[in-house]
């Protein structure tokens, strides 16, 4: 059985405020996040009987809101828990387990207020990161994530300026999009002599950390039309992992995770890369939109460099990417998936501040931990 | 000054860190596949046949991939490269760069390494250095 448009988000919402929000913490923002979610469907929170979250327990999300949830998903696997989210809740929605599933995320990244310490569970101790990759002296997700990047360059060709030409063209997305954190336009000589985080990665190849969240709201598509907002029907949905220590990866190129979750999605969805209007892939850092446009299929191995370099994904091109600016200039909370898919519910809703015209088919490509999992959501606003 | 974190031994593992306490970088290989895999566990992670055995490889490889950390973890000094080596016998592992200034112009990908062994509390913890 597919889900394949069987399911619609019927509302979705930021937080009010994004990006430095020392008054609120963690769960808060989850709650911030879900009451503009029922605002903004003008949904009974009566008929919410399903809760997903990452970051908190759905069980603590479900009460601080009062809600007496009979599905819950608390999937956490880094940023891409979002997709997984929406994938899970799809089908327990078209199998009859619930009818109303509110998924959240809320994260004090800039303010920590409200959260537990850095590193996370895994990273600590006896287990295998902690005596294998943590004795080497990395320092947060810059020092780790870019592990491959070299090897991309030297296996692909691709150059330091058509890395830095990442960060410029989501910059230039956020500069049309007043939410965003980071507005000011860049040049690739400002990206370059920007200071250096992680050779080869620079300050502005690197995600903000801020505060924020978001919410959306799914039911089954017979349902959609009790609300006033367009739905946005999910067409297809994939996730996958490949391994939590980034040493381990099979080849330092190209993420498993993203190829196998991508094939998944396209494939239930029953499209090709043709007929995909938007693109959102998650930038923790600026060579995953790079890896993404090869793994998902847009660009041939060693391609995405150059067609970025060419103007292809920036405003105009044909192929819009990271449209609210991404993780590199819009916000970048910790988890930063749902705001990769509130972007995707805009643009096929034609509400974005960067509106692109006429999108139909969106695709949002999520990442977990660093290249460790992944997750994928395929939305439009066709039905049938 | 804060001293670098000292690994912690699981019981899985012990055997590799009873070898570098040896000077010796030893690694599971599985019979039925006649492959060395990484990190340790009492199984192959292909075929998960439980007759593997702990065996010396020869403590050299080459550099597979790594970035410069610019933002120093305790007890060390910043900068300084986060490295993958690439065993001769396969696996790979995350390693340090030592013997030599770890610059992009001295770290040149698929240079040769060979291991050698780092004290870190009670434990020898296993890093490479060039090939000699
Ligand atoms: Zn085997």
């Amino acid at each position: 059985m597919s889900i394949r448009q069987q399911i619609a988000i019927v509302g979705a919402a930021e937080t009010t405020e994004l990006g430095h929000i020392p008054g609120m913490s963690s769960i808060e923002l989850h709650a911030d996040a879900a009451r503009n979610a029922i605002a903004d469907c003008g949904i009974d929170p009566a008929r919410i009987d399903g809760v997903a979250c990452a970051g908190q327990s759905p069980v603590a999300v479900a009460q601080y809101l009062g809600i007496t949830p009979r599905y819950l998903d608390g999937t956490s696997v880094g940023g891409c828990s979002f997709m997984l989210h929406v994938r899970h809740a799809a089908a327990a929605l078209a199998a009859g387990m619930c009818d109303t599933v509110l998924i959240t995320h809320g994260e004090s990244g800039r303010s920590r207020v409200g959260v537990g310490g850095f590193g996370g569970p895994g990273f600590g101790g006896a287990t295998l990161q902690g005596q294998f990759e943590a004795p080497y002296g990395p320092t947060g997700p810059p020092t780790m994530f870019p592990m491959g990047v070299l090897r991309y360059m030297k296996d692909f060709g691709l150059t330091h300026e058509q890395l830095a030409m990442v960060a410029v063209v989501q910059r230039e997305w956020a500069g049309r999009n007043p939410r965003a954190m980071m507005r000011d336009p860049i040049t690739v000589e400002d990206v370059l002599a920007s200071r250096l985080i992680a050779y080869p990665m620079h300050l502005l190849e690197c995600c903000l950390v801020t505060d924020g969240g978001g919410a959306l709201i799914l039911t089954r598509a017979d349902r959609a039309g009790d609300f006033p907002t367009p739905p946005v029907y999910v067409l297809g949905t994939g996730e996958s992992s490949e391994t939590p220590m980034v040493s381990q990866m099979e080849d330092f190129t190209t993420s498993k995770a993203f190829r196998v979750s991508s094939t998944q999605a396209f494939s239930e969805a029953g499209i090709s890369h043709s007929d995909v209007d938007h693109l959102m892939i998650y930038d923790a850092f600026a060579h995953l939109p790079i890896y993404g446009l090869e793994d998902l299929g847009f660009v041939g191995r060693g391609e995405a460099g150059a067609f970025i370099e060419e103007g292809n994904t920036r405003p105009g091109g044909r192929l819009p990417l990271n449209t609210n600016g991404g993780g590199l200039s819009y916000t970048h909370t910790g988890m930063y998936g749902m705001f990769a898919l509130q972007e995707s519910v805009r643009q096929v809703r034609g509400t974005a501040p960067a509106q692109v015209p006429g999108v139909q088919i969106s695709v949002a490509q999520g990442v977990g931990g660093m290249f460790a999992a992944a997750g994928t959501v395929i939305l439009t606003n066709q039905n049938g | 000054m804060p001293s670098k974190l000292v690994p912690e031994a699981s019981p899985e593992t012990q055997p590799f860190w009873d070898g570098c306490a040896a000077g010796q970088l030893r690694l599971q290989r599985c019979r039925s596949c006649d492959a060395f895999y990484f990190p340790p566990r009492p199984f192959c992670p292909t075929c998960l046949s439980e007759d593997v055995v702990w065996e010396p490889v020869s403590g050299r490889g080459r550099l597979h991939t790594y970035l410069i950390n610019h933002r120093a973890a305790p007890g060390f000094e910043a900068p300084y490269a986060i490295a993958v080596v690439e065993l001769d016998e396969g696996p790979r592992m995350m390693t340090n760069i030592v013997g030599v200034e770890n610059t992009p112009d001295n770290l040149v990908l698929d240079m040769a390494l060979q291991v050698t062994f780092e004290s870190r509390g009670e434990m020898m913890l296993p890093v490479f250095e060039p090939a000699r």
